[in-house]
């Protein structure tokens, strides 16, 4: 059986990936994508810990998470569907109006 | 019975104030006249009811609720008389009346509006000053005694609309105020040492105790109640307010001297004369400052210029006189002279007005003279007032005067007594100067318009009213005092010559009834037996009378004697110099004319004070309060504050890129740097 150091350890690097793209990547698409990727990657050590201690409840929160993930994909997508069509870009740079 | 007296002008103040700017002027002057008819009614029957019982025993008591109850104070709104507040409201209300009845012809050319507030101001003063001598205690007197205060400043400003007035009843409201800061810290005192505010307790509580010697509670509280009384009697050293009060209409001038107002200085010391007599500094002090107020109004009353502002230092000169015999102990003397001077003052002062009101408004005694065939009533009766304050036998101010001299020379107060006399011989002169100026001689129109600032101010405001026509066509169609004018100036001319009679002294074969009558008030034997209800033995005071009655009687006659002797020299010199020698005067006042000057200015006590006192405080609340702590501290933390937030909120701002990358990275260095401190720590 694998030990629960290294499914950690896979979840942290994807979790670490995930930041450097929204971080790094000019494209909301992309950033967004990165976002699902981080999620994925605290689902990961969820499910790990769950089988870990032997109960479903990090199974179960995983579930929770994707929900909201997708949700959140769904709305997030129709936000940059939106800028797009207002700016012509899809650089997050590109919106900073909302400031002082 | 007794809540009746006040609340009659509560209620003609009430309907007044509420409506009577729609009443037409009858209805509403007729209103406040009657309201003060019928709490004079009332209380000759309060009075009556009272005479009617034991001397010792006389009291009528009446509490309408308690006002506070905190722990173990309790106090009451008790109404109360005794024979000194029988003397006192049968004054107010009698004299108030025919003040009211004069002034609704005296007032009759202001309009309606105008005309009801008049009255119902007129109506709250009679109703303050009626608490403030039914009051049973401290503070329900202290109501009244604000009260007045109140009024006088809402009437001698009542022509607001011009500065001087306005200043004025500012000026008497502000100095008033200094006496009733020391009043009330002197009630206090009292409190303090004797647990309660009545004026009975007080009294009883203090008979048992030695007298004050040196310096003690006693002294300094009755010392602060002293200043209290010259507040709002007029005495050195916070007497300017009353001359600059003749700013008001000359009704009002007659109240507030004659009826309300400066009596309650007097009226409280007779009050709480067991209280006084057990603080012999306090009294000394009383006694020497009367005698000075007196001599010193009496001087300046001697040059001035102005109807109604001799009259004023008379007033001031006579308050000098009540204080000077409350300083040597007789009570009763002092509330004697209040009594007689009500009637003579009134008197005076609604003459005055009548030859103003005749006059169109000039007060200016320079340009009058020769009034006597055209104004017979209003001469009449200011010749008898003249004669009652001058002291010639047998009128009203011969007796109550004489009482106080006799008194004094009888305390063994020499000098005090030299300084009465002396001051008796100015009010004779001064009191004929006036008569002479005003009605002898041939009409006249010779005051300087602009000699220097007073007379400008005395020009300027000799009248409110449009004035009607030039001054030489006035003199031809004189006017004398209309019907309701004429009877209060009768029946006050009246009571100038027999008020006295009720107070003939011993020496005369009298029975000083008036000091028998309020003898009770004065002793705290009378207090206890009231309490406990005993009877003590009220021949105390007849006896030690009729003992000393042989050994006194020379001196009293030989010095009533002097007194008449003074009262006719002063006549007569003011006869002389003001009827055949004009010129003497003003030859006196060349020779000497830094005297003169002195005099004229009123020995420059307002410009004293005001160097003294106005102008210090004005610079220290302008420069240091205002300039200094208002705007440098006050005003600066709040706009401080304010700029603090503004300058930092601007630099923080930068904050806000609107980059959403920047916001992530600033959430994530934060997440990282709260983790990595748990995780290191």
């Amino acid at each position: 059986m694998i030990p629960l150091g290294h499914y950690l350890i896979v979840s942290a690097i994807l979790f670490a990936v995930g930041t450097a793209g929204v971080f790094l990547r000019r494209n909301l698409i992309t950033i967004l994508l990165s976002i699902e990727i981080m999620l994925n990657a605290v689902n990961l050590s969820f499910v790990a810990f769950g089988r870990s201690q032997g109960t479903v409840d990090g199974q179960i929160i995983t579930f929770f998470v994707m929900t909201v993930a997708a949700a959140e994909a769904a709305v997030g997508l129709a936000i940059v569907i939106a800028l797009f069509r207002h700016r012509e870009s899809l650089n997050p740079d590109a919106f900073t109006s909302l400031k002082w | 019975m007794l809540a009746l007296i006040p609340l009659f002008p509560l209620l003609g103040f009430a309907i007044n104030a509420s409506m009577g700017r729609r009443l037409p002027k009858a209805v509403s002057g007729g209103l406040a006249s009657l309201v003060m008819l019928a709490s004079f009614a009332v209380s000759v029957m309060v009075v009556w009811q009272l005479a009617n019982q034991a001397p010792p025993q006389r009291l009528i008591e009446q509490t309408l609720y308690t006002w506070i109850a905190s722990g173990d104070f309790v106090l009451d709104l008790t109404l109360r008389v005794d024979p000194l507040a029988a003397v006192m409201i049968l004054v107010i209300t009698g004299i108030g009346s025919l003040i009211h009845i004069y002034s609704t012809a005296y007032m009759h050319e202001e309009s309606d509006p105008e005309y009801a507030r008049y009255f119902s101001y007129l109506n709250l003063f009679a109703f303050f000053m009626l608490v403030l001598v039914l009051g049973a205690n401290f503070l329900v007197l202290f109501v009244g005694w604000e009260g007045v205060g109140l009024c006088s400043y809402l009437l001698i400003g009542f022509w607001f609309e011009k500065k001087s007035a306005a200043d004025a009843g500012k000026k008497a409201f502000v100095v008033n105020r200094i006496g009733d800061y020391a009043f009330i810290l002197g009630t206090l005192l009292l409190f303090v040492r004797f647990g309660t505010l009545d004026f009975q307790r007080i009294a009883s509580a203090v008979a048992p105790l030695a007298t004050d010697s040196g310096f003690g509670l006693l002294s300094v509280a009755t010392l602060l109640l002293f200043i209290g009384a010259t507040g709002k009697s007029a005495q050195i050293p916070l007497y300017v307010w009353l001359p600059d009060a003749m700013e008001g209409p000359t009704p009002v001038s007659a109240l507030i001297h004659a009826a309300t107002m400066v009596t309650a200085g007097v009226y409280m010391i007779g009050r709480n004369a067991v209280l006084f007599s057990h603080a012999p500094e306090t009294m000394a002090v009383v006694a020497v400052i009367g005698a000075a107020t007196a001599l010193m109004a009496g001087t300046i009353g001697l040059v001035q210029n102005d109807i109604k502002r001799v009259l004023a230092y008379s007033t001031v000169s006579q308050l000098g006189y009540m204080f000077l015999a409350m300083g040597v102990g007789a009570f009763g003397a002092g509330i004697f002279h209040l009594y007689t001077h009500a009637f003579f003052k009134a008197c005076l002062f609604l003459g005055s007005g009548a030859v103003i009101h005749a006059l169109h408004g000039e007060q200016d005694i320079r340009n009058m003279g020769g009034l006597k065939a055209g104004l017979p009533i209003t001469y009449w009766t200011f010749l008898i007032g003249s004669l009652a304050i001058a002291g010639v036998p047998g009128l009203a101010g011969f007796f109550s005067k004489d009482e106080i001299l006799f008194e004094t020379f009888a305390h063994g107060h020499t000098i005090l007594w030299t300084i009465g006399i002396l001051t008796s011989l100015l009010t004779a002169t001064y009191m004929f100067r006036l008569v002479f100026l005003t009605f002898h001689g041939a009409r006249r129109h010779e005051a300087p318009v602009s000699e220097h600032p007073e007379e400008e101010e005395l020009a300027a405001h000799v009248s409110h009213r449009p004035a009607t026509g030039d001054s030489h066509s006035q003199g031809n169609h004189l006017h004398d005092a209309p019907s309701a004018m004429a009877l209060a100036l009768v029946v006050l001319a009246l009571g100038s010559v027999l008020a006295g009679y009720f107070g003939i002294p011993h020496a005369l074969g009298g029975g000083n009834a008036i000091g028998t009558w309020l003898a009770p008030s004065f002793s705290a034997r009378s207090v206890t037996t009231l309490a406990e209800g005993q009877v003590a033995e009220a021949g105390q005071e007849p006896g030690a009378a009729g003992e000393t009655a042989d050994s006194e009687r020379g001196l009293e006659l030989s010095l009533m004697v002097v007194s008449s002797i003074v009262a006719l020299v002063g006549i007569g010199l003011a006869a002389f110099i003001w009827l055949k020698r004009r010129e003497i005067a003003d030859r006196m006042a060349a020779t000497f004319p830094g005297v003169y000057r002195l005099l004229l200015n009123k020995y420059y006590v307002d410009e004293i004070y005001d160097a003294t006192v106005v102008q210090p405080i004005r610079i220290v609340s302008q420069e240091g309060l205002w300039r200094g702590v208002d705007v440098h501290i006050i005003d600066a933390a709040v706009n401080g504050t304010a700029s603090i937030v503004d300058g930092s909120s601007s630099l923080l701002r930068r904050l806000q890129s609107g980059s959403v990358r920047a916001y992530a990275g600033s959430l994530f260095i934060g997440v990282v740097l709260i983790l990595g401190y748990y995780l290191w720590r």
